[in-house]
Order: C-alpha cells, then sequence, then structure tokens
C-alpha cells in the first residue's frame, strides 16, 4: 500500500526519530486551575514535556505566560500549538522555534562538594562559564549560573566528575528578538 | 440595572434571562438553596431525574433535538461524579450542556468534607471549561459566559461549580446579552482564499465525494439547507458519519448511506476510491477512517471544521478551512454558482457508474426469516411504519444502534440522537425523555438493545411523572450482541460474560412502572405489535425478540482499509470464520 501522506500524530508512537524540540510561550489569563489545565491537557494526549515555566507577567491584567519545552514530530507540534489555543483562558500560543529569533535563558544553582584540588578546578571551571559563588562551605561550593539550557547542561556535566551533588533548575524563560512583542 | 438577590437566585434568574425552559437535575445538600430559589416559580421547570447521569442525557438530547444549550443541576460529591460520563459523552459528542454542581462552603473546600469531591479537578478533562465560583461578584458573569462558551464554537459541556455559602450570599445581579468573552472568540467566515481554491479544486474534480459529520448539524438547520444546495448544484456523492445522519435526506439519490466501520459498500467504496474528499464537520474519527495509512491514499482532502485542532489531526488534509459549516457552504454555494468552470462530466458520469455498481452490491441486505423477526427487518418496518409521523429516534449502544443507522432512513437533521464519540450505553432513553420534552406531539423512540436499556431503566419512573410518552423499542437479542460479535472475530466465538441470564420480563417491567408493555416474536405479527405502541398515548416498552445470532455487516475490521470490508453473504449463516478475518495488529486495536 502506498503511503500518500505522512500518518497523523497519534498514529507514530515511534515518531522520535523525526522529534523536534520547540518552545512554545503561552499567554493565559492567571486564573485558578489554568497551569492543571495546560499540564492536564500535555498528559492526557500523550505530549511531552521537557520543561515548564510559569509567572504572571502583567499584574493588573492577570496575564500569565506559561513556557513550555516540549519534542515531537512536526504534526505533532502543530497538535500541541492548536489543542493550547482550544483552551477558553490561553489568550495566544507561540512556536518561538519556528519564529527562528527566540533567545532562550534558564538559572540553575549547583552544589559541588570536594577538597583540595578539586576545589580549584571547580572554581576555574565556573570562572569560565561565568558561574557566580552563591555559597561556600571548607568542603563545597553552590554556583549560580545562568544561560541557554545547553550552557547549562554542558557546566553540569563538568562539574560531574569534580564532585557534583545536585542541581536545581528554574526551567527555560524566552522571549523574541528585536522591538516587536511575542 | 442590577438587581439585588442571593447566588441561588442568581442562577435561577440567569436561566430565565438565557431562556432555559427545562432544567433536568436532581437535589441534594450542596444545592438546596437553589433548589429553594426555583421553588414557587414556573419559567424554569424543572425535571427530576432517578440517577444524575440520566440528567446529562436529557439534558443531551434536548439540546441536540432542539439546538440549545441542555441544563443540569446536580448536588456536590455523588451528584456531580454520576454526571461525568454524561460530561464525557457531551464533550466527544460537542453537545452544548450548562450543568450546575453544588459545592461544600468555601472554608470546607480542601478538608475532604462531607460529600465533597473536587469537580473542577474532575470535570477538567471531560469539559469544555468549568468554573469554580469563589466570589459572589463573579457569579452572574460566569453564569452567562457558560451559555456563551458552551454554544460558541465547537460546542461542549461547560462545569459551574457553586459552594453553597456562594448560594446563600447576595450581591449585584446583571446580564447583558450578546456576552463576548475576552479570550474565545471562534472564527466562523472561513477564509474567503482558501474557500476559493476548494471551488476550484472542486471543479476540476472527476471522483469527488462530500464526507459530512455532526458539525453540520451543530451548525444549525441553515447549513443543512445549504449542504442540501451545494450537493444538488454540484451532482456529487454524499455520504456522512453516524454524528451527522439527517444533514442529507437518506430519501436522496445522491445519497450514499452511511460511512465507516458499519458504513454501506458504496460510501467507504467511494471514500477510498474518490480524488476529492470534502470534509464538512466530521473528524477523520477511526471508526470512519479505518486503516490510517491505507485510508483513501489517492485523493485531495479539504477539510472544514470550527475547531482548528481537528484539521491535520488524524488524517493530513491539503486544505484545511476553518470556519462553521453554514458560513463556509453559504461561500460554497454562491462561489460555485459565479464559477464558470464545471466539473467534466464525462467523468462524473464514470464515477457514478462505478458507484451504482457497488451500490447493487446491497450491502445492508440481509436474509429475512418467517419464523424468526431479524433486527434488521424489525427496524425497517419501525421506519415505515413511523415515517412522516414526526418522528425523533434515539439509540443505545450496540448492533441496534449500528442496524438503526442503517435502516432508519433520516431526512431531516436534529432527528437522530446517538452516542457517537463514547459510545454510552444507557444514553438513549434518558436522552428521548430530554427530546420528548422539547417535542411532546411527537412521536420519540429509543431503538435499544436489552442490555444497554438495563443502565438507565430507572427513568421509566421520569417519563411516567412527566407523562412524556417514549418509546423503547428493545431489540432483544439476549446477548450483548456488539461484544459477541467481537469474540466471534477475536476471540474464537468464546462468549465470556456476553450473554445476559435473568433478564427482567419487560413487559411486567413495563406495567411495574405504570407504562405499556408489549412483546412479539413473530415476524408476522410484528406490523400490528408496531402500531399499537405508535398509538399508544403513553411510554411503552416494546420487548421485541429477535434472531439471537444475527451480526451486523458490513463491517470494516480494526486494523483494515475501507476497501476490505466483510460482507454479509460471508457472515452469518454461511458461518463465515469471522476468527480469521483480523491480523495480530488490529487485535490491539478497538
Ligand atoms: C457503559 C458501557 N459499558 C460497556 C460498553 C461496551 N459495549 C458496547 S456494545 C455492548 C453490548 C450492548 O448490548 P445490547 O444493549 O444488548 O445491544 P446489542 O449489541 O445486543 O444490540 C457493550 C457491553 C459500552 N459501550 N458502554
Ligand atoms: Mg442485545
Amino acid at each position: 500500500m502506498s503511503k500518500a501522506y505522512p500518518p497523523s500524530p497519534y498514529s507514530s508512537p515511534l515518531g522520535k526519530h523525526n522529534a523536534e524540540s520547540h518552545t512554545l510561550s503561552v499567554l493565559v489569563d492567571n486564573e485558578p486551575g489554568v497551569l492543571a489545565r495546560v499540564v492536564g491537557l500535555f498528559s492526557a494526549r500523550s505530549f511531552n514535556i521537557e520543561s515548564l515555566t510559569v509567572a504572571e507577567v502583567a499584574h493588573e491584567t492577570h496575564l500569565s505566560r506559561i513556557t513550555i519545552a516540549t519534542s515531537g514530530t512536526p504534526e505533532v507540534i502543530e497538535q500541541v500549538r492548536h489543542q493550547l489555543e482550544r483552551l477558553v483562558p490561553v489568550h495566544s500560543v507561540t512556536d518561538l522555534t519556528l519564529a527562528a529569533r527566540a533567545i532562550e535563558r534558564e538559572l540553575a544553582m549547583v552544589k559541588v562538594r570536594g577538597k583540595g584540588d578539586a576545589r580549584v578546578e571547580a572554581l576555574q571551571l565556573a570562572e569560565a562559564f561565568r558561574a557566580k559563588v552563591i555559597d561556600a562551605t571548607t568542603e563545597s561550593f553552590i554556583f549560580e549560573i545562568t544561560g541557554a539550557p545547553r550552557k547549562i547542561d554542558d557546566f553540569v556535566d563538568l562539574m560531574r566528575p569534580v564532585g557534583l551533588v545536585e542541581v536545581s533548575r528554574t526551567g527555560i524563560a524566552a522571549i523574541s528578538r528585536g522591538p516587536e512583542p511575542i | 440595572m442590577a438587581k439585588h438577590m442571593t447566588g441561588a437566585e442568581m442562577i435561577v434568574e440567569a436561566l430565565k434571562d438565557q431562556g432555559v425552559e427545562y432544567v433536568f437535575g436532581y437535589p441534594g445538600g450542596a444545592v438546596l438553596p437553589i433548589y429553594d430559589a426555583l421553588f414557587g416559580q414556573n419559567q424554569v421547570r424543572h425535571v427530576l431525574v432517578r440517577h444524575e447521569q440520566g440528567a446529562g442525557h436529557a439534558a443531551e438530547g434536548y439540546a441536540r433535538s432542539t439546538g440549545k444549550v441542555g441544563v443540569l443541576l446536580v448536588t456536590s460529591g455523588p451528584g456531580a461524579t454520576n454526571a461525568i460520563t454524561a460530561l464525557t459523552d457531551a464533550l466527544m459528542d460537542s453537545i452544548p450542556l450548562v450543568c450546575i454542581t453544588g459545592q461544600v462552603p468555601t472554608h470546607l473546600i480542601g478538608s475532604d468534607a462531607f460529600q465533597e469531591c473536587d469537580t473542577t479537578g474532575i470535570t477538567r478533562n471531560c469539559t469544555k471549561h468549568n468554573y469554580l465560583v469563589r466570589r459572589i461578584e463573579d457569579l452572574p458573569r460566569v453564569l452567562h459566559e457558560a451559555f456563551y462558551v458552551a454554544s460558541q464554537g465547537r460546542p461542549g459541556p461547560v462545569v459551574i461549580d457553586v459552594p453553597k455559602d456562594i448560594q446563600f450570599a447576595s450581591g449585584a445581579y446583571h446580564f447583558q446579552r450578546n456576552i463576548q468573552h475576552k479570550t474565545y472568540r471562534p472564527k466562523l467566515k472561513g477564509d474567503s482564499d482558501k474557500i476559493k481554491r476548494a471551488i476550484e479544486m472542486m471543479t476540476k474534480a472527476k471522483k469527488p465525494v462530500f464526507y459530512t459529520g455532526g458539525g453540520v448539524i451543530n451548525s444549525g438547520p441553515e447549513a443543512a439547507t445549504l449542504l442540501r444546495e451545494l450537493v444538488r448544484l454540484t451532482g456529487f456523492p454524499i455520504t456522512s458519519t453516524l454524528m451527522g445522519l439527517g444533514a442529507y435526506p437518506a430519501s436522496d439519490k445522491q445519497w450514499l448511506g452511511m460511512l465507516g466501520m458499519h458504513g454501506s459498500f458504496e460510501a467507504n467504496n467511494a471514500m477510498h476510491d474518490c480524488d476529492l474528499m470534502i470534509c464538512l464537520g466530521a473528524r477523520f474519527d477511526d471508526r470512519i477512517t479505518g486503516r490510517l495509512d491505507a485510508f483513501s491514499p489517492h485523493s485531495k482532502k479539504i477539510h472544514v471544521d470550527i475547531d482548528p485542532s481537528s484539521i491535520n489531526k488524524n488524517v493530513k488534509v491539503d486544505l484545511g478551512i476553518i470556519g462553521d459549516c453554514a458560513h463556509v457552504l453559504e461561500d460554497m454555494v454562491r462561489l460555485w454558482r459565479a464559477e464558470a468552470a464545471r466539473p467534466d462530466a464525462k467523468a462524473l458520469a464514470d464515477w457514478w457508474k462505478g458507484i451504482d455498481h457497488w451500490r447493487a452490491r446491497n450491502s445492508f441486505g440481509y436474509r429475512n426469516s418467517k419464523e424468526l423477526i431479524k433486527p434488521q427487518h424489525a427496524i425497517q418496518r419501525l421506519y415505515e411504519l413511523t415515517k412522516g409521523r414526526d418522528a425523533y429516534i434515539t439509540t443505545e449502544v450496540g448492533q441496534h444502534q449500528m442496524w438503526a443507522a442503517q435502516h432508519y432512513k433520516f431526512e431531516e437533521p436534529n432527528r437522530w440522537m446517538t452516542s457517537g464519540g463514547l459510545g454510552t450505553m444507557g444514553y438513549g432513553l434518558p436522552a428521548a425523555i430530554g427530546v420528548q420534552l422539547a417535542h411532546p406531539k411527537s412521536l420519540v423512540i429509543d431503538i435499544a438493545g436489552e442490555a444497554s436499556i438495563l443502565m438507565n431503566i430507572q427513568e421509566m419512573s421520569t417519563a411516567i411523572q412527566y407523562r412524556l410518552p417514549v418509546k423503547i423499542f428493545i431489540l432483544n437479542n439476549q446477548y450483548m450482541g456488539m461484544v459477541r460479535q467481537w469474540q466471534e472475530l477475536l476471540h474464537g466465538g468464546r462468549y465470556s460474560e456476553s450473554y445476559t441470564d435473568s433478564l427482567p420480563d419487560f413487559v411486567k417491567l413495563a406495567d411495574a412502572y405504570g407504562a405499556h408493555g408489549i412483546r412479539c416474536s413473530d415476524p408476522a405479527k410484528l406490523d400490528a405489535a408496531i402500531l399499537e405502541m405508535i398509538e399508544t398515548p403513553r411510554p411503552v416498552i416494546f420487548d421485541c425478540l429477535v434472531d439471537q445470532k444475527e451480526n451486523c455487516f458490513p463491517m470494516i475490521p480494526s486494523g483494515k482499509a475501507h476497501n476490505e470490508m466483510i460482507l454479509a453473504e460471508l457472515g452469518d449463516d454461511a458461518g463465515v470464520e469471522l476468527g480469521n478475518v483480523i491480523d495480530e495488529k488490529g487485535k490491539m486495536l478497538v
């Protein structure tokens, strides 16, 4: 049977091979339950959430921005967007990855334990990544680092052999470049 | 002008302002103030059901047969959870409902109080939207917004959860007509460039087919009128989903019958072989498409839908038009008339010749019998004897539902109420009650199975109380026939739990409720018995004892394509080896 069309987003659970990561910026009414609605939609429809952040961005108008990093085939990403748009308290959904002009940042706090050479090495790496020391004891540091998620991944990977204890990350905040709003 | 009143009074006032005639409900501690506000007024009439699921389906029946919003009122905790099936049913079939639930007082929310449940949490994924009202100032806006959200765009159920203290609190009530929601503004008009392209594609088609669905019905009677006009103008064949029956008259020669798993041979083959599919208000559901990667492989596809998420969800289309069916159809009719180009008449005639060839196969045909009532025959007789009698049909779920869809011919929209998306056994009787209330003079028949009817049989009592002469026409095969059919297909005919022992005597049951009971097992007496049912001015339970072995054909087995249907001769008496039809992968599907 000839395949005239690519399979539907729902019929290809193995469609991972052409999965892409996308960051969606979702402007919502900051009302009770809105986050549960968004998260519930992802679980009910088997969409992935790689990172999710939410905070109020306009106090007077009660608007919050939810930034979601998700992954899937282009068809799945299109479904995610349309399904989000169906939610009544959603004002707009922008695929920042498609806009290709997005800046993404994440903040992480990284705890490292060690003595002697390990401490020196940790400080040198931190310097190279422009991470700040925000807490120190004789046998540990906590670094604060901000950057694109990839950069944070790299920093954490480098800290692992040095004595990584744990990491706390904020998830992604994103915005589009230039003078126009998202 | 703002009037001062309690929250409970606001609810009743808002229902009046929304023109609500009937509220289907059941009282309890957390809604007593609302019941008190309903007391001693006549404008909004309360219909006391016997189970909250019944309230939901009755509201659905009312909504589907009138195009208005159906309303139900239930108490907190078990009242709300009992309504969940009906809410989910309405979500799947895009039926506008407003469901008001009582809730424990705000200060007790979260404390596991008596009859508390997280209603907005539980219903979040089975409603179009829901509200928990925590301040009396929000209540008037929420009430009217709920009606707006339920009815606009793709319709659906909306829950308003109202804590008891809010029902007692007082505040200012106000109502503006034509409220708009600050974010929710569905797009009604289709993009005119795209509609132009659609018309171009239609004029170039050699093997076109219209595939229509419940969206045409939801769009209102105007959409059905325009659809008829467009189909007539183009001369194209038309088929529809289970949900869309009645939008196009079944007696017309361009009508191919329903498509899908139990659809006609001609409809499914036309879908498979067409070069242009024009989908209006349908959603490429799995009962329709069969095996997705073999679905209509050679066609260009146009999809008109009010819900952007329906477009390219299951099937990738070439042209998606977001808009309301009536608006888009209106533009299509106008542009088609203005357009000089016409499809190749010769090609279209050849296409019809092919279709007639499929049609000649008479795929809904069956071998009739003089000894046993064949269920298909029973539906055909029911149709012939109720034709022209202003009839509305509801159904339960199972083989009888499919036979009703195949053999009852619908000429008008809003006459056919069936649970399509969720497939809820127990839907038909309460739905019929809602329909009968809306159309007191009409003939309302629930075509039922003996298993399904027992799921909400308690609503007989409601029918009696409100003198609603609904007719329950049971195709009694003693089996959960559709389950038995699948056990033949998938599980070697091992009928695990699909035979119902100890059925009630339905005639006595009718009697016990105060209705009229009829039993018939003789094909020769069937017509007289059906006429007796029609002429009885009270509720009737008709126990029609039919052939227990009959299966529902044609059928596209799960995981197969439209052109791989099983047809009746293969099946049934000849004893088809149904067990070999579905392959391993198909067995995984439902
Ligand atoms: C609430 C619910 N439970 C279970 C099912 C699964 N189911 C689908 S059809 C069917 C059998 C229906 O039997 P009956 O009402 O006698 O109809 P028949 O198929 O015999 O015409 C069952 C159990 C369902 N659709 N709904
Ligand atoms: Mg049965």
